[in-house]
């Protein structure tokens, strides 16, 4: 994919959380965002930095407006497509690396690739290819409670990278991390979207994030008030 | 994969599966220990009662079920009886004269069972020589010799040698009346039955009646208890002016009191499987809200509700399949011990056992068949338990349940 293509596009996106006072969380975003871009979205707590990646990673429906992920519109797709097509489509980093406790490294990285059916020669080749990425070789056999907070957060985006995704939504990947391991996550994030062209949308508190973004998407009260392009993807590369 | 993640999931908290898997033990060990103690304890007075009172089969002249009246001899008893004698599928037989009657002694009086019988054909058939407790069978030709039950010579207040009177209807309708010598007390594990028989010999209970030597019933004892319905229907067509009855039809309390132990096994069983699936539910219910957020996080990367019910599914299926054969095999082990040692109750409730014709003594017995069954039966409770944690897993809403992408 070209990198002039949208990876993904919002129109006139918003969310209401109905109740006695309905809470606009997200108002009339128009968003895209390029194949390659290294995104921050940031903005004050209650925002909707949140909100608005959930409707992108289609984790929520939105009560206006549509989203369309590489071409495709995906609000109007039902729980279970739209599960199906975060498997294929979308990688997640969590704040609190939310790994599965009971396998080690390796496996949770090869997990999302068993949901896709992938043979195993291929998981095999995959996950050793993102181990190295990850610079995890050596802990592939540790289960999570075995690794440190950082390296937890590289195997999340390794399995975050395993299915292949269009792009990868991370939600402040660095809040649980010192700052040399934060460093250290964001020169792999950093070297995997120059290595592999990868599209990052982070939301973010963290200044070390925002500095190595190429655009800044800055959110108050549910809309943008700000879009700043600090680099072009492709300056990068 | 799912199997994996299930088997790995369980013993995330070993305590807790432990603790399920123990309470899936110890059910399964009570509930399969309960049934072959009960099975045990029926088999036992079904044999009793087929061996020591009611035979496999009796042959009746077909008025004498209805109010056991004294003229309803059996049409050519004597010939019936020798023809009987002489089938090889039939162990034992005997002859008997039964009347219905009042017994006294000089402080006390009761009715009761008069039964006539040919003393070495009786004892083949009930063995009745070996309850002997005191005195002897009838070894003489003594006339008017008579052998009751302990209970009833407590009651009687009556020992060995004394003298009870026994009266009755004879053929006529006139009363009658004969005194009898008590030459032995016997015992049985049925107080009841002890309470009431009373033994003497055939000829004897004929004087009195008035008539020759004439049978009442024929009792007897099958080679193989398998063809009780086959020589019943043979019997029936060879004597075709008399009836022919098994025990059950001649002791309907019997299949009575087997039907309704079938009953409580089935409410208890379902009380066991609810308890268990009560305890399972809990448990995975449990094991699922504290995993909400990782739950919600497969959901989000894409593990479709299938999955993640499967998931819980295979997870508590496989607790239970683990937890049973050990159950299971707890249970064969403590059935064929005690089995083949016996549980020993007669301390504790000997007297009431007896009041309703069972022994103090147990042999627990339960067929192999039946722990496969029990087996099915744990795994579709654990199925059927692990219904509503599954659903409720995939209910989550993965955005409420990571809070945050």
């Amino acid at each position: 994919m070209e990198n002039d293509t949208p990876v993904i596009v919002t129109e006139q996106l918003s969310k209401i959380y109905p109740g006695p006072v309905p809470v606009h969380a997200v108002n009339d975003v128009d968003l895209k965002v390029m194949k390659g871009e290294f995104t921050a979205l940031v903005g004050p707590s209650g925002s909707g930095k949140t909100t608005l990646l959930n409707l992108i990673g289609g984790l929520d429906y939105p009560s206006n407006g549509k989203v369309w992920i590489r071409g495709q519109e995906i609000s109007s797709l039902s729980k279970s497509a739209l599960i199906e097509y975060r498997l294929n489509n979308i990688g997640f980093v969590f704040q609190a690396y939310n790994l599965i406790p009971v396998l080690t490294a390796r496996e949770n990285i090869e997990f999302v690739m068993l949901l896709q059916k992938k043979s195993k020669q291929e998981r095999d080749r995959r996950v050793m290819e993102l181990l190295k990425e990850v610079d995890l070789v050596d802990q592939q056999n540790k289960r999570p409670g075995q690794l440190s907070g950082g390296q937890q957060q590289r195997v999340a985006v390794a399995r975050a990278l395993a299915s292949k995704p269009a792009f990868i939504l991370a939600d402040e990947p660095t809040a649980n991390l010192d700052s040399t391991t934060a460093g250290n996550l964001l020169d792999t994030m950093v070297r995997l979207n120059h290595e592999e062209n990868m599209t990052f949308i982070f939301s973010t508190h963290d200044q070390r994030v925002i500095d190595r973004a190429h655009r800044v998407i800055t959110l108050v009260d549910g809309s943008i008030a700000r879009d700043q392009i600090v680099a072009v993807p492709s300056d990068h590369h | 994969m799912l199997f994996q993640l299930a088997w790995k999931n369980i013993w995330r908290n070993k305590t807790r599966s432990l603790v399920v898997m123990g309470s899936v033990v110890v059910g399964l060990w009570a509930g399969a220990f309960i049934i072959a103690y009960v099975f045990g304890m029926i088999e036992q007075r079904l044999k009793d009662a087929v061996e020591n009172e009611v035979s496999h089969l009796q042959l009746h002249h077909p008025e004498f079920d209805k109010d056991n009246e004294v003229k309803y001899f059996i049409p050519n008893g004597s010939d019936a009886f020798s023809s009987i004698q002489e089938d090889q599928r039939i162990k034992a037989a005997s002859a008997r004269v039964v009347v219905f009657g009042m017994v006294a002694s000089a402080q006390n009086s009761t009715g009761g069972k008069f039964i006539g019988v040919l003393p070495a054909s009786e004892n083949r058939v009930t063995g009745l020589e070996e309850k002997l407790t005191q005195g002897s069978y009838f070894e003489h030709d003594s006339k008017n010799r008579v052998i009751i039950g302990e209970r009833l010579a407590e009651k009687l207040k009556v020992k060995l040698r004394s003298k009870i009177v026994l009266t009755f209807q004879d053929t006529t309708g006139s009363i009658t009346a004969g005194a009898f010598r008590i030459i032995g007390l016997y015992k049985t594990y049925n107080s009841t039955y002890d309470e009431t028989n009373i033994f003497v010999r055939a000829p004897d209970l004929s004087r009195l009646l008035g008539t020759d030597l004439q049978y009442h019933e024929v009792a007897m004892l099958l080679q193989d208890p398998e063809s009780l319905e086959a020589i019943k229907s043979e019997l029936g067509a060879q004597f075709t002016d008399t009836t022919v009855e098994s025990w059950k039809e001649l002791s309907p309390e019997l299949g009575l009191m087997i039907d309704s132990f079938d009953q409580y096994m089935i409410v208890f069983i379902i009380i066991i499987m609810l308890a268990l699936s009560f305890g399972i539910v809990n448990t995975m219910l449990m094991a699922v809200l504290e995993r909400v957020r990782e739950i919600g996080m497969l959901m989000a990367v894409g593990m479709n509700r299938i999955r993640v019910f499967g998931m819980i599914f295979l997870e508590t299926l496989l607790l239970v399949l683990l937890a049973s054969p050990i159950g299971l095999c707890l249970a064969y082990i403590t059935i064929q011990y005690l089995g083949s040692t016996g549980m020993d109750l007669s301390g504790l409730y000997q007297e009431g056992y007896a009041a309703y014709g069972f022994k103090s003594y147990i042999y627990p017995k339960l067929e192999d068949i039946y722990y496969l069954r029990i087996m099915i039966m744990v795994t579709i409770t654990a199925l059927l338990a692990s219904i509503y944690p599954a659903f409720t897993a995939v209910r989550l809403n993965p955005v409420t349940a990571i809070r945050k992408i």
